[in-house]
């Protein structure tokens, strides 16, 4: 420790419990919260191995072993939304992973103050909409008698059902966030626009560097841990989906390209009542989204060295 | 510094860009708000786009004349309030211990708070246990307390609070604060900023949450906005259950989904334009690497 201006706290832990046991004493209740409502939730998967009979009992009745896996594994229907759930999210993730890239630096380059300050007003706005209105907003701009189907109509083509035609199903998804999503995914880049050295673009400039090179050969490096992790995040979160939105999007006719794992999952548990079985295909589903972003964060540490943890 | 001729034909591209992302992103508005304008022969030959044709505001006189829809508004602000309260508080009193550094526990604490980001119980043992374990059913606390702390609030609160001068708590301690006098008189007055980022962000969280409620609420006159609009836009209700007479019931039936949507998103779309960088500077602290 020579050399050090730390000054390590070397006192047994007991002593130094005693010692800062006010500032301890703040956790007591969080911690407890947290066991409650985090940890035994967590520990309440284990009647993916086990009977629930329902009741209080949360930790089941008695052992099964992998039956309720074995049984979701024969279900055509949990493949679909397997399948279906990889298709969503990561299309989704292709889709607007480089518009939001693209369009923070279309932000940056607006060079009036105002009109920038307006830009991102308007387009955080549909982040803070209720996903209830979202998907009333999509149905009625999808409607027969919507403007979607009004300018179709001007070109000749017959009013589409959009909602319950299970090709449009994804198409639905990924606009919508686009539209909900676009701005506010902007956020985080900005910031890091923000914090790149002035120096670097007059030095560029001087050199001669178009616009584009500028944000090539300094935006774009100067972001890229903040691309990084976002990434990270992004692929871990590839088993997950919009569960909200697709609950209230889908409907019997389109199942065939809506349903995904969460809504498969409330549908054979919180609708069917099979607990058991619904915790096992959630189960599943939340160790995939861990070992993805586990194994996310290992590659962008190894390669970029920014990583989340 | 002179602008060369790319430059100029580039900012009138962005320019154009920009301006239609304002007019998508605005669209779905104007629709519904002309749509909750317009009458219901002009709705269902799909004549609205931008602006309410043959105007009326029936429905929306009918909307408010029963006294449901405030009924719903009401359970919203209580469960607005009451959820704020307890989460906020809950919150900066985890936060602040786990921004001591000098604690040496913290080791063990901070990847227990962080570890809840990538791994949850899942939907279905949560479900049991605030329904059947806790029974918290038809409560306001099944609603309130199951999400009151979350980990990445207490990662922003701990970002904000260690970047806090230090000096300041040392001479209240030289004045003889203890430490909870410090956190309330000192700590907390100095994260006004953060309080009220969280504050919003718990706010419109519950004003937009419905699923919960539709997991845990059974009786309907407890219900939040969020649900009941859920329940207008799905299940087509029937017009006189709003309370609208037999001639009304065509009218309300085209507008009142539009109608609905417009009363509910109103409040955050008011208070959004004066609050929005609250939530910008939230997620800026929350960035940077607890």
């Amino acid at each position: 420790m020579e050399g050090s201006s730390k000054v390590f706290d070397v006192s047994p832990l007991w002593k130094h419990v005693r010692k800062e046991w006010k500032l301890y004493s703040f956790l007591v209740l969080p911690i407890i919260y947290f066991l409650i409502f985090k940890y035994a939730p967590m520990i309440g998967n284990v009647i993916a191995f086990r009977k629930y009979r329902g009741g209080p009992n949360f930790l089941g009745a008695e052992w099964v072993g992998l039956q309720y896996f074995k049984m979701f594994m024969k279900d055509p229907t949990f493949w679909r939304a397997f399948w279906n759930n990889i298709f969503l999210s990561a299309s989704y993730l292709i889709v607007r992973f480089p518009l939001t890239l693209i369009f923070a630096l279309l932000i940056n380059e607006i060079r009036r103050l105002k009109l920038k300050k307006f830009v991102q007003t308007v387009s955080y706005l549909p982040h803070f909409i209720s996903m209830v209105i979202l998907a009333g907003m999509v149905k009625e701009m999808l409607a027969a008698s919507g403007p979607i189907n009004a300018l179709l109509g001007k070109f000749g083509i017959e009013p589409i059902s959009f909602i319950s035609l299970p090709e449009w199903f994804p198409s639905i998804y990924i606009s919508s966030g686009i539209w909900q999503g676009l701005g506010w995914g902007t956020i985080l880049y900005l910031a890091a626009m923000t914090g790149i050295n002035t120096e670097l673009y007059e030095a560029a400039r001087i050199d001669g560097a178009s616009r584009f090179r500028l944000a090539w050969h300094v935006t774009i490096p100067g972001i890229l841990p903040t691309i990084m992790t976002l990434l990270i995040l992004d692929i871990g979160g590839i088993m997950g989906s919009n569960f909200e939105k697709v609950l209230l999007l889908y409907n019997p006719l389109t199942y065939e390209t809506a349903d995904v794992i969460s809504t498969y999952v409330y549908r054979m548990g919180i609708t069917g009542g099979n607990f058991s079985f619904a915790t096992a295909v959630g189960l599943f589903e939340g160790v995939i989204g861990l070992i993805l972003v586990t194994m996310a964060n290992t590659i962008s540490k190894k390669t970029t060295k920014s990583s989340l943890w | 510094m002179k602008v060369s001729a790319s430059s100029r034909i580039f900012q009138g591209f962005n320019a154009l860009i920009m301006t239609l992302v304002i007019f998508f992103t605005l669209y779905p508005f104007i629709y519904l708000i002309a749509q909750s304008f317009s009458s219901e022969a002009a709705v269902y030959a799909g004549k609205v786009s931008f602006y309410p044709v043959d105007f009326t505001a029936l429905t929306y006189k009918v909307i408010l004349s029963k006294p449901d829809f405030f009924r719903y508004y009401g359970n919203t602000l209580l469960y607005a309030a009451v959820g704020t309260l307890i989460s906020v508080t809950a919150t900066a009193v985890m936060a602040y211990p786990l921004s001591k550094e000098k604690l040496r526990l913290n080791k063990f604490f901070i990847p227990f708070v962080l570890f809840t980001m990538y791994f949850g119980g899942g939907l279905i043992p949560n479900y049991i246990l605030v329904a059947k374990t806790l029974d918290m059913r038809d409560t306001i606390w099944a609603l309130v307390i199951p999400g009151a702390i979350s980990a990445f609030n207490v990662i922003l609160m701990k970002t904000f609070f260690s970047s806090l001068p230090n000096e300041l708590e040392e001479s209240a301690k030289v004045d003889g604060l203890d430490v909870y006098g410090i956190f309330l008189r000192i700590t907390l007055p100095l994260s006004k900023p953060i309080i009220a980022t969280m504050v919003l962000f718990v706010v419109v969280g519950i004003w937009n949450s419905w699923f919960d409620a539709s997991l845990y609420i059974q009786s309907k006159e407890k219900w939040p906005v969020a649900l009941y609009l859920r329940q207008v836009i799905e299940t087509a209700i029937s017009p006189t259950e709003i309370g609208a007479s037999s001639e009304q019931t065509t009218q309300i039936a085209a507008t009142v989904k539009s109608a609905a949507m417009v009363l509910t998103s109103l409040p955050i779309i008011c208070i959004y334009p004066f609050v929005q960088k609250y939530f910008v500077q939230g997620m800026m602290i929350g960035s940077v690497k607890g």
